[in-house]
C-alpha cells in the first residue's frame, strides 16, 4: 500500500515539476495539461491510441521489472526490442502461411530475438561477472547498426531507403475488430497480447517454483547457491525472459502499432521501460498501469502541441522527473513518516493535556 | 585523585533501543580498565561515544579533568583518545603509511610528504616493538601486522588513551601474549587503555580494573585481582552460568563423513587446505580448532560443495560425493549452518516461511508441478518457529530482516535440523548471540548427536569446541596438526597446536 | 600507409577529447564510491548549456573565440548544478544510484530539447561559429610529432589535456586525492579518520558533473557544431573508457584513444579505399564488441573501487 502512495506522490510531482516548466517558459499549464489529458483520454479512439501507445510501454516495463525482481538491471531493452521487431519483421515478409499461424510465429520470432539478445549479457554476468549495465548497452549499439545495415540490405522499403518493406496487414496485429470499437484507433491486438502477458507474468513470479528460485537469486545468490540453486543458469535464465519480453515489444510496436521498422532510431520505448517499471514498483500489474499512464502521457502530446506552443518533449520531462522522485522515493517516505508523526503528537498532546486538567 | 578518563550517566537510544542508559566510568592514568559485557550490552557504543563517532543524548564526559564534547573523530584525536578497531578500518590496496597519514598527511607544497611520514612510522614501530613495514599494502600483510598498524595509527596520533576494541578476536594464542606485552609497554610508558573484551582469561591476565556492562546499564567496577572469573561471568549475564554442557557420553556407530587427502584452493588460489583427513562417526560430535583462515572455511565449503576439489574424495555413507553438485550433497543428507548468516543462510527479503524452504521447495508437499503449496510452507514454517522458540513481529509471514540475530540463527538452526540429515555442520552457531541462544543451540546440537547422526563443529571459540566435541582436530595453516580426545585434553594443549607446535606425525 | 595515418590522427583526437574528458569525470565519482551512469546526460545539459550560450552570445559580442570559451565555461557550470541532483539522490538520500543516473539521462534528452525548441522551433541548436581547426604556429612543423598532433589540432585539446595532468597529479600525489580514493575503497576507514565522506562524493560526483558537460560542450564546439539533443551514446562510452582503462587516469588515456581510433576507422571507412572490403557494419560495431570483450579480459583482475555503488551507512560496521 504504501509503495502505490508513494509512487502517487511521484506521479503529483512530476505533473507538479512539468507544471512548473510550461509556466516557466511561458506557457499555461492549465492549458496545457487540459489538452494533454484530453488528447489522450477525451474519445474512445483517443483513449484507444493511447492504449495502442501503451503496449510496447508494458512489455519493456515488464521486462525491466522482471530483471529487477531478480536482481539485474535490464538497460539493453532498446536493443532486445529492435532485435524482436526486426526478427518478426523478417518472418512477416518471408514466410507464407495461415494468418493465424504466422502470426504466432512472429510473436515466438520476436520473443526470441529478444532473448537471443540477452543471452549474451546474462552468459557474460554469469560466468565473468561483468556488469550487465555497460553490457546491455553495448548490445543495444550493435543492434542499432545491425538493424542500420540489414533492413536496407535485405528487407529494403519500396519507397524509402530508411524504412523497410511493409508488412501486409495480414501479417501484422492489427485488428479490425478492435479499431472498430475503438472508433478507428489504431489499437490492435498487441494489446490483448499484453494483458496475456501481464498476467502470466504475474503468476511466474508469485505463484511458481521458478519465481521462487528467480528471486532468491535476485534477492541474495549467496544463499541461493548455498540452498543448492543453480545461480548461473537462473541469471541467464532471467534475463533470457526479460529479453525475451522486450522482444515482444518490438513485436507490438514494429508489427501492431507500426508496420514498418525505421533505420537510425534508437527506440525510446526501451528507456522509458525502466521509468515505467520504477513507477510500477516492479510489480506485473503496477507496470501495467503505469505503462498506461505514461501512454496517456506520449498520445495526449500531439493534440497538445497541435493546440498550443508546448513542445512535445514535455511527456518525457514530466516522466524523467517522476522517475527521478520514485528513485528517491525515501524522501518521500520520510515526508509521510513526518507527516504521521505530526499527527500522532497532536493526539498525544490532546491526551494529555487532558490527563494534565484531571 | 584525578582521572585521566570519567564519563557520567551517560545515555544514548538508537531507534527501539537504549544502548546506553546512564553509564559510568572512570580510567586512571596507567591503567588498563577492562570492559566486559555481553554481545550487544553496549559497550562499542559507549567507547564510540568516547572516540567521537556518535554524541551521547545525555550525559558529560571529562577527559584529564576538564568538561569536553567529542563532536567526531578528529577532536577525539587532539584530546589524545585513540582507538584500535575490532573491525579493522583499513583500505587494503594503500601502504601501511598511507592508512597511517590518512587525514593527517604531512605536506611538501602541494604534494604529500611520504618519506617523512614513513620515517616517523619506522620510529614508533621501533619505540614500541610493533614492527611493521611502512611501504608494504595492507592486502599482503598478516592480520597481526594489520592490528598493529591500526595500533600505531593511534600513537602517530599522539593518543595517551587507548581504547581496544575486542582486539583478540583474530589472533593466534601466541599473538595474544604478544599484544598483552604490548599493552603492558605502552602503559609504561605512560598510556591509559581501555580494553572492551567478552574474554573473561584475558581480563584476568592483563587488566587492572574492570567495569561490568549488562543491557545498556552499568553493574560494577572491581578490581580484577580481587574477583573470580566466575563472579564476573555472573556479573555480566546476570545469573549463574554454568560453563559446562550437559551432555552424555557419546556413542559413536558407524562412518558418516570420510575425508581422504582432500586439497582445495581458497580465493587467493593458493592451497588452503592441504591433504586433509577426517572421519565422523554418527552419534558424536567433531570440533575443528583452529585460528581463523588455517583452513575451516575449506573444509566446509569442500563437504558442501561450494568449492572444488583439488585433490582427494569426500564420501558420505560410504558415497562419493567429492563432485556432485551441492543439491545433491543436501538430498544425501548434508546440512549447513553457515558461518555468515545474512550472507549465506538467509533471504533476508524473504518471510521466515519462505525461507524455511530454501532448499527443499521443489519437492511435495511443498510444490508440485511447479506450482507453489503457500500452505503446506507456511505450516512448516509455523511448525519449525515453535520447535526453535523463534521470536518473530508476525510468525511465518515476518520477513526475515526483521528478526534479531539470535532468532534469524534459530531459525536457521531449526531448518536445517528439521532436514534430519545424517552429518549437520554447524559453523559459529553461536557468534554474536546472547547467552540464553547459545545454551539453547548447543542444547540441540547433542540432541541431534543423540539421534545418532554425525555433527562437525567449527568454532572460533575455543571452550565452545572444548565443551561440546566428543572429539577435537587442530588445523594449522591448511593442515590437519593433531586429533585429541575432548574429554581428556585441556585449551593450553589444543592451543599450542593451533599455533603449529606438537605436529601430529603422518603414520 | 603514413599519409593515412596523418590524415585519420586529428580526426581521432577529435573525437578521443570529449571521450577522454568526460571519462576522467567518471573516474572522479567512481572513484569516490558513486556509480554515476548519466555522465551521457550530463554531456547532452553540457552541450546544450554551451550550444545556447555560444549561439546568444556571438551575435552581441565582437570576439567570437572569447564566446566560445564562456560557452565551456557555462557548459561546466550547468553540470555542476544538474549533477547536484544525483549526488543529492546518491549520497544524502543513499538512493540506488544506477536509478539516479537514469533519472539524469532521461531528463537531459527531454529538458534540453524542450528548452530548445522554445529557442528554435526545431530542437536544433546551431553554433554560429565553432572552433576552427588550425595548425600550431612552430609546433606544427615538426616531423612526425607536429604532423600529427598539431595540425588541424583544437584549442580544446589542449585544455583537456592539461586538465587530465592536473587531475592525475591530484589524485595520486595530494591528500585530497588520497582521501577520496579512501572513500572509494573503504569509507568506514575514511570517516574514522576524519574524513567527510558525503563531502567528498559530493565533490567527486560535482568533477563529474563539470568534466562531463565540458565534454559534451566540447564536442559541439569542435567537430559537431550542432546541438541535436543526443550526444550519440558518447556518455555510455566513456563508462566503458573508464572500466577498460580501470579506474585510472593514464588508462584511461589510452582506453579513449584506442575508441577515438576505432570511430575514425568506421566513420572514413568509406572514403578510404583499404577499408571498404570490410562491411561497414563490422566497422561501426568494433567499438562496442571490443569492450565487450575488454569487459571479460578483465573481469579477473578488476580493480573497481570496494565501495563504488553501495550507499555508505554510518551505522554498518
Amino acid at each position: 500500500m504504501r509503495r502505490v502512495i508513494v509512487s502517487l506522490i511521484a506521479v503529483l510531482f512530476g505533473i507538479i515539476a512539468g507544471a512548473i516548466l510550461m509556466a516557466v517558459t511561458g506557457n499555461s499549464p492549465i492549458e496545457g495539461f487540459s489538452y494533454l489529458f484530453q488528447g489522450g483520454l477525451k474519445t474512445i479512439d483517443r483513449i484507444g491510441n493511447t492504449l495502442a501507445t501503451a503496449t510496447p510501454l508494458i512489455f519493456t516495463g515488464l521486462s525491466v521489472a522482471f530483471a529487477f525482481r531478480t536482481g539485474m538491471f535490464n538497460i539493453g531493452t532498446p536493443g532486445q526490442m529492435l532485435i524482436g521487431g526486426l526478427f518478426a519483421t523478417a518472418i512477416g515478409l518471408t514466410v507464407d502461411i495461415a494468418k493465424p499461424l504466422l502470426l504466432l510465429l512472429m510473436i515466438v520470432a520476436g520473443f526470441v530475438g529478444g532473448a537471443l539478445w540477452a543471452f549474451i549479457p546474462g552468459l557474460l554476468k554469469a560466468k565473468f561477472n561483468v556488469h550487465e549495465v555497460v553490457s546491455t548497452i553495448m548490445m543495444n549499439w550493435v543492434a542499432y547498426w545491425t538493424v542500420y545495415y540489414v533492413v536496407p540490405g535485405y528487407f529494403k522499403g519500396e519507397y524509402l531507403e530508411t524504412e523497410s518493406k511493409k508488412l501486409p496487414a495480414d501479417s501484422t496485429l492489427r485488428s479490425e475488430f478492435l479499431s472498430d470499437l475503438f472508433n478507428g484507433s489504431y489499437i490492435n491486438n498487441g494489446f490483448i497480447l499484453a494483458i496475456i502477458t501481464t498476467i502470466i507474468i504475474a503468476f511466474i513470479i508469485n505463484k511458481t517454483t521458478l519465481g521462487y528460485q528467480l528471486k532468491a537469486v535476485g534477492f541474495n545468490k549467496h544463499a541461493a547457491e548455498y540452498a543448492g540453486m543453480k545461480v548461473n543458469r537462473n541469471i541467464i535464465l532471467s534475463l533470457l525472459i526479460a529479453g525475451g519480453l522486450s522482444g515482444l515489444a518490438g513485436v507490438a510496436q514494429y508489427a501492431g502499432n507500426a508496420d514498418v521498422m525505421q533505420i537510425g532510431i534508437m527506440p525510446s520505448q526501451g528507456f522509458d521501460g525502466i521509468a515505467v517499471a520504477l513507477l510500477g514498483a516492479n510489480a506485473p500489474f503496477g507496470v501495467f498501469f503505469a505503462a498506461i499512464f505514461f501512454g496517456m502521457l506520449y498520445a495526449g502530446t500531439g493534440f497538445m502541441s497541435a493546440m498550443t506552443d508546448i513542445p512535445p518533449e514535455i511527456a518525457n520531462t514530466i516522466i524523467a522527473i517522476i522517475i527521478y522522485f520514485a528513485a528517491t522515493s525515501i524522501l518521500i517516505e520520510r515526508m509521510i513518516n513526518w507527516f504521521i508523526r505530526g499527527k500522532k503528537r497532536k493526539k498525544e498532546k490532546l491526551a494529555g493535556s487532558k490527563e494534565g486538567e484531571q | 585523585m584525578e582521572y585521566v578518563v570519567e564519563m557520567r550517566n551517560i545515555r544514548k537510544e538508537f531507534p527501539g533501543v537504549v544502548a546506553n542508559d546512564n553509564i559510568s566510568l572512570t580510567l586512571k592514568k596507567g591503567e588498563i580498565h577492562a570492559l566486559l559485557g555481553e554481545n550487544g550490552a553496549g559497550k562499542s557504543t559507549l567507547m564510540s561515544i568516547l572516540f567521537g563517532m556518535y554524541q551521547p543524548d545525555s550525559g558529560s564526559i571529562y577527559v584529564r579533568g576538564k568538561e569536553v564534547k567529542i563532536s567526531n573523530p578528529n577532536v577525539a584525536n587532539e584530546l589524545g583518545i585513540g582507538m584500535v578497531h575490532q573491525h579493522f578500518k583499513l583500505v587494503e590496496n594503500f601502504t601501511v603509511t598511507q592508512n597511517i597519514i590518512l587525514g593527517l598527511e604531512p605536506k611538501k607544497g602541494l604534494h604529500i610528504d611520504i618519506e617523512s611520514a614513513a620515517k616517523r612510522i619506522e620510529d614508533l614501530s621501533k619505540k614500541y616493538g610493533l614492527n611493521v613495514d611502512p611501504y608494504a599494502k595492507i592486502e599482503n600483510i598478516s592480520v597481526g601486522m594489520q592490528q598493529r598498524v591500526e595500533i600505531i595509527k593511534t600513537l602517530y596520533r599522539n593518543a595517551d588513551i587507548l581504547i581496544f576494541d575486542e582486539p583478540t578476536a583474530v589472533l593466534t594464542p601466541m599473538e595474544i601474549e604478544e599484544l598483552m606485552e604490548i599493552m603492558r609497554n605502552l602503559v609504561k610508558e605512560g598510556k591509559s587503555i581501555i580494553l572492551i573484551t567478552h574474554k573473561l582469561k584475558e581480563i584476568k591476565a592483563v587488566a587492572d580494573r574492570c567495569t561490568v556492562i549488562r543491557r545498556g546499564k552499568t553493574i560494577g567496577t572491581v578490581n580484577v585481582d580481587e574477583v573470580s572469573e566466575e563472579k564476573l561471568a555472573e556479573m555480566m549475564v546476570g545469573r549463574h552460568v554454568s560453563f559446562k554442557v550437559e551432555k552424555e557420553e557419546s556413542k559413536p556407530g558407524k562412518t558418516i563423513l570420510k575425508m581422504e587427502n582432500v586439497s582445495v584452493r581458497n580465493k587467493k588460489k593458493v592451497l588452503g587446505l592441504k591433504n586433509f583427513d577426517l572421519e565422523i562417526r554418527g552419534g558424536e560430535i567433531v570440533g575443528i580448532a583452529g585460528v581463523d583462515g588455517n583452513g575451516q572455511t575449506e573444509i566446509v565449503e569442500a563437504i558442501t560443495g561450494l568449492t572444488k576439489v583439488e585433490e582427494g574424495h569426500i564420501y558420505l555413507n560410504d558415497e562419493d560425493i567429492t563432485h556432485i553438485p551441492i543439491s545433491e550433497r543436501i538430498k544425501k543428507g548434508v546440512a549447513h549452518i553457515p558461518e555468515d548468516r545474512q550472507k549465506r543462510g538467509l533471504v533476508l527479503d524473504y518471510t521466515i516461511g519462505e525461507n524455511m524452504v530454501l532448499e527443499t521447495y521443489y519437492k511435495e508437499p511443498f510444490s508440485k508441478r511447479g506450482l507453489l503449496n503457500k500452505k503446506a510452507i507456511l505450516e512448516y514454517a509455523e511448525k519449525i518457529i515453535e520447535n526453535f522458540d523463534v521470536r518473530s513481529g508476525e510468525g511465518a509471514h515476518s520477513k526475515a530482516r526483521g528478526l534479531s540475530g539470535g532468532n534469524q540463527q534459530k531459525a536457521i538452526i531449526g531448518r536445517e535440523i528439521e532436514l534430519n540429515p545424517d552429518l549437520l555442520i554447524a559453523v559459529q552457531p553461536t557468534r554474536g548471540l546472547d547467552v540464553g541462544s547459545i545454551e539453547y543451540i548447543h542444547k540441540r546440537l547433542v540432541e541431534h548427536r543423540d539421534k545418532g547422526k554425525a555433527v562437525l563443529l567449527i568454532s572460533l571459540e575455543l571452550d565452545e569446541v572444548l565443551q561440546l566435541s566428543d572429539r577435537i582436530v587442530v588445523v594449522n595453516n591448511g593442515e590437519r596438526v593433531g586429533e585429541l580426545i575432548a574429554a581428556e585434553t585441556n585449551e593450553n594443549e589444543v592451543g599450542l597446536m593451533m599455533a603449529g607446535i606438537g605436529k601430529e606425525e603422518k603414520a | 600507409m603514413w599519409t593515412l595515418i596523418e590524415q585519420i590522427f586529428p580526426y581521432a583526437i577529435m573525437f578521443t577529447v570529449p571521450l577522454l574528458i568526460t571519462a576522467l569525470g567518471g573516474l572522479f565519482s567512481e572513484r569516490s564510491g558513486v556509480v554515476n551512469i548519466g555522465l551521457d546526460g550530463l554531456m547532452i545539459f553540457g552541450a546544450f548549456a554551451c550550444a545556447f550560450s555560444v549561439a546568444k552570445l556571438q551575435p552581441i559580442m565582437d570576439n567570437n573565440i572569447l564566446a566560445i570559451w564562456l560557452g565551456l565555461a557555462i557548459a561546466m557550470l550547468v553540470g555542476i548544478l544538474v549533477s547536484l541532483l544525483h549526488a543529492f539522490a546518491a549520497v544524502t538520500l543513499n538512493a540506488d544510484q544506477v536509478i539516479s543516473g537514469t533519472a539524469i539521462n532521461l531528463m537531459a534528452a527531454a529538458v534540453t530539447v524542450y528548452l530548445a525548441r522554445q529557442i528554435t522551433g526545431s530542437g536544433n541548436i546551431n553554433i554560429p561559429e565553432p572552433f576552427t581547426p588550425s595548425n600550431v604556429k612552430f609546433l606544427s612543423d615538426i616531423p612526425i610529432i607536429g604532423d600529427l598532433f598539431f595540425t588541424r589540432a583544437y584549442p580544446t585539446t589542449l585544455l583537456v589535456i592539461v586538465i587530465l595532468l592536473l587531475s592525475a597529479y591530484a589524485l595520486n600525489k595530494t591528500a585530497f586525492g588520497l582521501r577520496l580514493k579512501a572513500c572509494g575503497e573503504n569509507p568506514h576507514a575514511a570517516e574514522a579518520a576524519g574524513v567527510s565522506v558525503r563531502k567528498m562524493r559530493y565533490i567527486g560526483v560535482m568533477i563529474s558533473g563539470a568534466y562531463s558537460a565540458l565534454g559534451g560542450a566540447v564536442m559541439m564546439v569542435t567537430y559537431s557544431g550542432q546541438f541535436t539533443g543526443t550526444v550519440a551514446g558518447l556518455g555510455f562510452l566513456a563508462l566503458a573508457a573508464l572500466i577498460f582503462g580501470q579506474w585510472r587516469p593514464f588508462g584511461v588515456l589510452a582506453a579513449t584513444l584506442f575508441f577515438g581510433f576505432a570511430t575514425t576507422v568506421a566513420n572514413v571507412s568509406q572514403v578510404i579505399p583499404q577499408f571498404q572490403v570490410i562491411p561497414p557494419i563490422f566497422l561501426k560495431i568494433f567499438p562496442y564488441v571490443v569492450t565487450l570483450i575488454a569487459l571479460v579480459l578483465f573481469s579477473k583482475s578488476s580493480r573497481a573501487p570496494k565501495a563504488a555503488g553501495e550507499p555508505y551507512d554510518p551505522s554498518g560496521r
